[in-house]
């Protein structure tokens, strides 16, 4: 497991680990029942503090990417997979849907956000 | 009340002397938790630790550990607690084996198998002599002992000044694995900030024997920013979002305590970067000079 730490970024770092974390769950390098590093050890083997740590977990247990069993640790939830898909293609669809309100405010043809958006996508 | 879930409460707490005072000093931090005590030379981070430790005598106020009296359970209270100070503080002459002889006896629950393997993992050779040792060796030694009797609070008075940067990673990495066990906590004071924006959870700010500012380190840096840009985007009313400005011939850089509001005025027209608390320091301390 990878968890890389950029302290130039503007992201939050827990929100890192977060974003970090949701990614290899849905992928499958983190698997269901698997038992996640205690925020402790997260936090010495990051360097970074254990409320950051701690945070991440709960951001994750919100969503319901893991559970944290007392006094056992933290786990990938038993969640099946489409279902995290599912909610994050509902992020991305919200996302776009934001994209066409604020192209339509600003009186933006359908071609020419059409065309922005192939233009940005080539570019990443 | 026993207060179980601080290991550290300090209320109300004031010391005058003839030319310095510490007003009203509250803060606690959370059990399984570290604390970095940050502020200038002089600002009361040793007298406050002083106090603590019933070095000093307080003028009022309340300081409680493990939710005892300091003074009324000192003996208790120091079995289970350790502390590291900036300065050597044993026998020069003694080796460290002979100073650790002397030392054990005065804790109820020194563990002898500890100390040797903290000696190993530091790697202190035990027969050397005190003076013969570097200040990050020195320091690891204090460690050693302190960690040797089973203490659930370590209390450490400006213990990076003078290490080089390999001694502070090593030190960082010593009490990060201190509080695997979350029974523990750390307290140190410190002016080298960049430490403790690795590894703090709570900052605790002492300007001018007054706290400026105790918070979770993550709530206080996503809170505070600083904004750069030209120098015609400062008025009367935007200054006022500042704690503090510094200015050039090619533009200003400045902290805010409000991020977000400071956005709201400045977005595309000026840089939001993310502050390190040096930042929040020094812009603190300066912009008071400046009022």
């Amino acid at each position: 497991m990878n968890i890389i730490i950029a302290n130039s970024s503007p992201e939050p770092i827990y929100q890192q680990i977060v974003t970090q974390m949701k990614n290899l769950i849905l992928k499958g390098d983190l698997t269901e029942a698997e038992g996640l590093p205690s925020i402790r050890i997260l936090a010495k083997e990051l360097q970074i503090s254990v409320i950051t740590t701690k945070r991440a977990y709960e951001e994750l247990e919100r969503e319901g990417y893991i559970e944290t069993v007392g006094g056992k640790g933290s786990f990938v939830s038993a969640q099946n997979k489409e279902l995290l898909y599912e909610k994050r293609l509902r992020v991305v669809e919200e996302k776009v849907t934001e994209a066409i309100v604020a192209a339509r405010n600003a009186g933006m043809e359908r071609e020419e956000l059409l065309a922005m958006f192939k233009l940005l996508l080539e570019e990443q | 009340m026993v207060d179980t879930d601080n290991i550290l409460t300090v209320n109300k707490l004031t010391k005058h002397f003839k030319d310095f005072s510490l007003k009203n000093v509250s803060f606690r931090l959370p059990r399984g938790y570290v604390m970095g005590f940050i502020g200038p030379n002089g600002s009361g981070k040793s007298t406050t630790i002083k106090l603590i430790l019933n070095l000093l005598c307080k003028d009022s106020g309340q300081i409680n550990v493990f939710g005892l009296d300091n003074l009324e359970h000192e003996l208790a209270i120091k079995n289970r607690m350790a502390f590291v100070f900036d300065e050597n503080h044993f026998y020069e002459e003694l080796s460290i084996r002979d100073m650790a002889r002397i030392i054990a006896p005065f804790y109820r629950h020194w563990e002898p198998q500890t100390f040797e393997k903290c000696l190993k993992d530091f790697v202190i050779n035990p027969k050397q002599k005190i003076k013969q040792l570097s200040k990050g060796m020195k320091m690891k030694f204090s460690l050693a002992i302190a960690l040797s009797h089973g203490a659930e609070l370590l209390i450490m008075d400006e213990p990076t000044a003078g290490l080089d940067p390999m001694a502070r990673s090593e030190l960082l990495d010593i009490l990060a694995t201190l509080i695997q066990d979350e029974r523990n906590s750390v307290f140190f004071s410190t002016h080298i900030t960049p430490d403790l924006d690795k590894i703090a959870d709570y900052v605790t700010f002492i300007n001018q024997g007054e706290i400026v500012l105790s918070a979770p380190k993550d709530d206080i840096l996503e809170k505070y920013g600083v904004i750069k840009g030209s120098c015609d985007l400062l008025d009367e009313e935007s200054k006022r979002l500042f704690v503090g400005i510094k200015t050039n011939q090619f533009g200003f850089e400045g902290l805010v305590r409000d991020k977000e509001k400071a956005l709201r005025r400045f977005r595309g027209l000026a840089l939001l970067e993310k502050p390190s608390l040096e930042d929040i320091m020094l812009y603190t301390v300066r912009g008071e000079h400046h009022a």
